[in-house]
């Protein structure tokens, strides 16, 4: 697929930009490679399946909200035969990296903006050849992978999100809406609620709604200088966007992030200082990986641990940050960290331990981390050694090393009892296909 | 380039042919969001050289052409079959053993994707 070049009658303005995303992301990708499925109610469950997290329209419609609680909802999903899958991030991932591909391939720049969101800069394509454009793409990923997506497309990035919410529920829009034209754009937003603007959190609505501010026509007809003292800068930018003037450009490369946590609920709750100690070292190993993919070092390690907050257990609650002598991504001495950690909050006093979790923060790049004078570590052995684990771990799993600290057996690990297979990254759980 | 560094010696006269060596995944895998493992569960497709727990390689991007070997959902099966274009469009066994395979009627037929590799082991892995 060659970019048209921006030449001939048709005018191009200054930027354009295309938000797709996937439909009931997780649940497609589930429906993807079982097809028992196409005609059910499908839902899919957070972290140790406490509660619903995607859910197809279907399932909508029976009444499932974001957020619901399984044990709320569990009756009326056995009474009305709604499929429901722990999640299966593995799949949902692989899918992800494979939609990205393909927008890779249409666009000259992309922004992941999450699992399933992405921006796309079309700035390059003729006005009127954009919504064809993206009514092809959505067409390719379909057939590509199976999953559906819709595409909202805008002169700025909040127009682009606004679009793709329309298209979700405009069927009429078939998958796309593009409010480049200024007619069109205003009559969609005045239609469009103020709160479902992107950027618009639910404080600074209900302050909107006092002044009178009810759709995203609303606050793009107001003043400027008024929005500026009510919501700062950051509400006058959203107005300017929704007026077309981009404020907000495509981040293609992945800001510095301020700080990493690796927080898990346990399977089973913990009770003893070697159950917890295992937990938070594996969480610290997790945390270590992901410093590493983004180059970079922490200088403080915090964990926490609490009870089960709602079920009447005795409650216990706690944390203790421990610094590093010098800003490192080694993953032992992060495990060593946090066993220290651990062992400065325990004992919960009898309270069983329901969560636990590893945050790294205060990070700097690794190759400006400043080395300790005292007692600093072999970095480049340590680097040499990380890195050969990283390596070894994406070529045969995560898991495949691990240290020793975060224990074998892994008892705490999260629920998934409902999950499907990692159909696309394991040899053994590839789908079936009956011969016979 | 110094593919021999510091070395001393005569350098290698295979140096200006160096290629990379024949990657098995890029032979089997030309498009690779559309490519997706299956594995086979039954013999009804031996006669196309497709045996029970053989791996195959199936691209979704491709147009199904006559004699194709496709993953088909048949009522919500995933199955594997021979799909014929010369006239109606048909799906068919491979397999002389067994009867003509008839689609149920009025059953909901979609193909998923269509079979390119084989991946068959013909060393027996011990157990």
């Amino acid at each position: 697929m060659e970019p048209a070049p921006p030449t001939g009658g048709a005018p191009v303005t200054e930027r354009s930009f295309a938000l797709i995303d996937g439909n009931s992301f997780y649940c497609s990708c589930e429906r993807v490679f079982d097809p028992k499925l196409a005609t059910r109610p499908v839902i899919v469950l957070s972290n140790n399946d406490g509660c619903a997290i995607a859910r197809t329209s279907e399932a909508k419609a029976l009444g499932i909200k974001m957020g619901d609680p399984f044990f709320k909802i569990r009756d009326l999903c056995r009474r009305e035969r709604i499929a429901v899958y722990s999640s299966n991030y593995t799949l949902y991932g692989d899918m992800s990296r494979r939609m990205g591909w393909i927008y890779e391939s249409w666009a000259r720049e992309v922004e992941t903006y999450s699992i399933d969101e992405s921006f796309l800069d079309l700035s390059n394509f003729r006005l009127s050849e954009r919504a064809e454009l993206a009514r092809d793409l959505r067409a390719t990923v379909l057939r590509w992978t199976g999953v559906p997506t819709c595409v909202g497309i805008g002169p700025t990035k909040t127009l682009a999100k606004a679009a793709n919410a329309m298209a979700k529920k405009d069927p009429e829009a078939r998958g796309v809406v593009d409010l480049t034209d200024p007619a069109e754009r205003q009559a969609r937003l005045d239609r469009f609620h103020v709160s479902d603007v992107w950027g618009v959190g639910p404080r600074s609505w209900a302050k909107m709604e006092a002044l009178g501010i009810k759709t995203a026509g609303d606050l793009a007809r107001m003043d400027p200088r008024q929005i500026r003292m009510k919501f700062t800068v950051v509400g006058e930018r959203t107005l300017h966007e929704l007026r077309g003037v981009t404020c907000i450009d495509l981040e293609t490369v992945v800001p510095q992030r301020k700080g990493i946590a690796v927080t898990r609920s346990f399977g089973r709750p913990v009770t003893t200082l070697e159950g917890l100690i295992e937990a938070v070292a594996s969480h610290a190993f997790r945390a270590g990986e992901k410093l590493r993919r983004h180059g970079l070092a922490a200088t403080h390690l915090s964990v926490f641990a609490h009870s089960n907050l709602h079920n009447g257990d005795p409650h216990f609650s706690a944390g203790a940050t421990e610094d590093l002598i010098e800003a490192t991504s080694d993953g032992l001495a992060l495990i060593a960290a946090a066993s220290r950690g651990a062992r400065r909050l325990w004992p919960p006093r009898g309270a069983k331990l329901a969560k636990a979790g590893v945050i790294l923060d205060d990070l700097v790049r690794a190759d400006h981390a400043p080395a300790a004078l005292i007692g600093g570590r072999d970095r480049e052995k340590a680097d040499r050694m990380m890195a050969a684990v990283d390596a070894v771990n994406a070529r045969f799993g995560r898991g495949a090393i691990i240290s020793a600290a975060a224990g074998m057996k892994m008892p705490w690990a999260t629920k998934f009892e409902m999950r499907s297979p990692r159909y696309t990254t394991r040899v053994d759980e590839l789908p079936v296909a009956r011969a016979g | 380039m110094f593919e021999h560094g510091l070395c001393a010696g005569f350098p290698s006269p295979a140096d200006d042919f160096l290629e990379d060596a024949v990657d098995v995944a890029r032979l089997l895998i030309t498009n690779p969001p559309a490519t997706f493992l299956w594995r086979v569960d039954g013999d009804s497709m031996q006669d196309a050289g497709i045996f029970d727990r053989d791996i195959l390689v199936v691209d979704r991007s491709l147009e199904p052409r006559d004699r194709d070997v496709v993953v088909a959902i048949v009522n919500g099966e995933r199955s594997l079959k021979r799909l014929s274009l010369a006239g109606r469009p048909r799906l068919a066994f491979a397999n002389r053993r067994l009867p003509d395979f008839e689609a149920p009627e009025l059953a909901e037929i979609e193909l998923w994707g269509v079979v390119t590799w084989n991946l068959h082991r013909l060393r027996a892995v011990r157990p």
